[in-house]
């Protein structure tokens, strides 16, 4: 484990960002990214997280496949004549349980087709999502269980 | 020739992500409630927003400035969502009603012993 890890990738970010590269400025982004990871201590994961790379490059290859087809889709919708919708929320019962799961399943959910996260439940077992075409619930549901939630779960566990 | 191909690529880019701004737009007015509207602010606005940011990228080929881009890129997708999904909740809270076409709604059963914990919700 190299210490200070965190602060050193962000102060090669902002480096490349700042577009400057020298060594006052990379000593000023590594102190910048000392405050944030300061400022931000309580948040951070408490536990170590798995991260599997490949099924983590799947997921993302999953969720730019998919962003793209969500924006096709409202596209063709709002420019058709007649708006054909049937809207309505609908409970998704969760299998993710951890909080940065949790918020990256309903990101994911809300940036995919004819799909907004609307709530979480307080036990934080239950998902609301809105959906474009709510005229048959179990098959949206079966479609986040299969798709993005068991890509989080290969991803991360 | 290189320049040229990059031209053609950024302008493309620029004008595709336009047009999903002017569809999000459209869906701004044409949709029914909020709840939906938000399908199109946050899908087509993003998907938008984001071609045309890589449209620039591609356009400047300078390493800094499509960097800066394209981080622009990763945090509109990171924090559109969170948007749609706060201001869908607080027009929830709020009591916008959803459509009247809407076939379901799951929240509502739950919506009123949510609402005793939920700090964005105040007792007035």
């Amino acid at each position: 484990m190299i210490p200070y890890r965190n602060e050193l990738i962000l102060a090669l970010i902002w480096v490349a960002i700042s577009g400057s590269y020298s060594i006052p400025n990379l000593v000023f982004g590594f102190a910048i990214g000392w405050i944030v990871l300061f400022l931000v201590r309580d948040q951070r994961l408490a536990t170590r997280t798995v991260i599997r790379p490949w099924a983590l490059l799947l997921l993302i290859g999953l969720f730019i496949k998919e962003l793209l087809l969500s924006a096709l889709r409202v596209a063709r919708l709002v420019l058709s004549p007649r708006m054909d919708i049937k809207p309505g929320i609908f409970a998704y019962p969760l299998k993710v349980d951890r909080d940065f799961e949790i918020t990256l399943l309903a990101n994911l959910i809300t940036l995919t087709p004819g799909t907004l996260s609307v709530d979480v439940s307080d036990d934080r077992r239950t998902l609301f999502v809105h959906g474009m075409d709510c005229s048959d619930p179990e098959q949206a549901r079966r479609d986040i269980s299969q798709g993005f939630e068991r890509r989080i779960l290969e991803a991360f566990r | 020739m290189i320049d040229g191909v990059g031209n053609y690529v950024a302008g493309t880019l620029v004008v595709i992500g336009a047009l999903f701004a002017l569809t999000a737009s459209i869906g701004l007015l044409r949709l029914p409630d909020i709840y939906t509207r938000m399908h199109a602010a946050s899908k087509a606005g993003t998907v938008g927003s984001c071609l045309m940011l890589i449209g620039l990228a591609v356009h400047i080929g300078e390493s800094a400035t499509a960097l800066r881009a394209l981080a622009g890129v990763l945090f509109l997708l990171l924090t559109a969502p969170i948007s749609a999904h706060l201001l869908a909740k607080a027009a929830y809270s709020a009591g916008y009603r959803m459509w009247g076409g809407s076939v379901s709604d799951d929240l509502g059963a739950t919506v009123h012993s949510a609402k005793k914990n939920d700090p964005l919700v105040t007792d007035r």
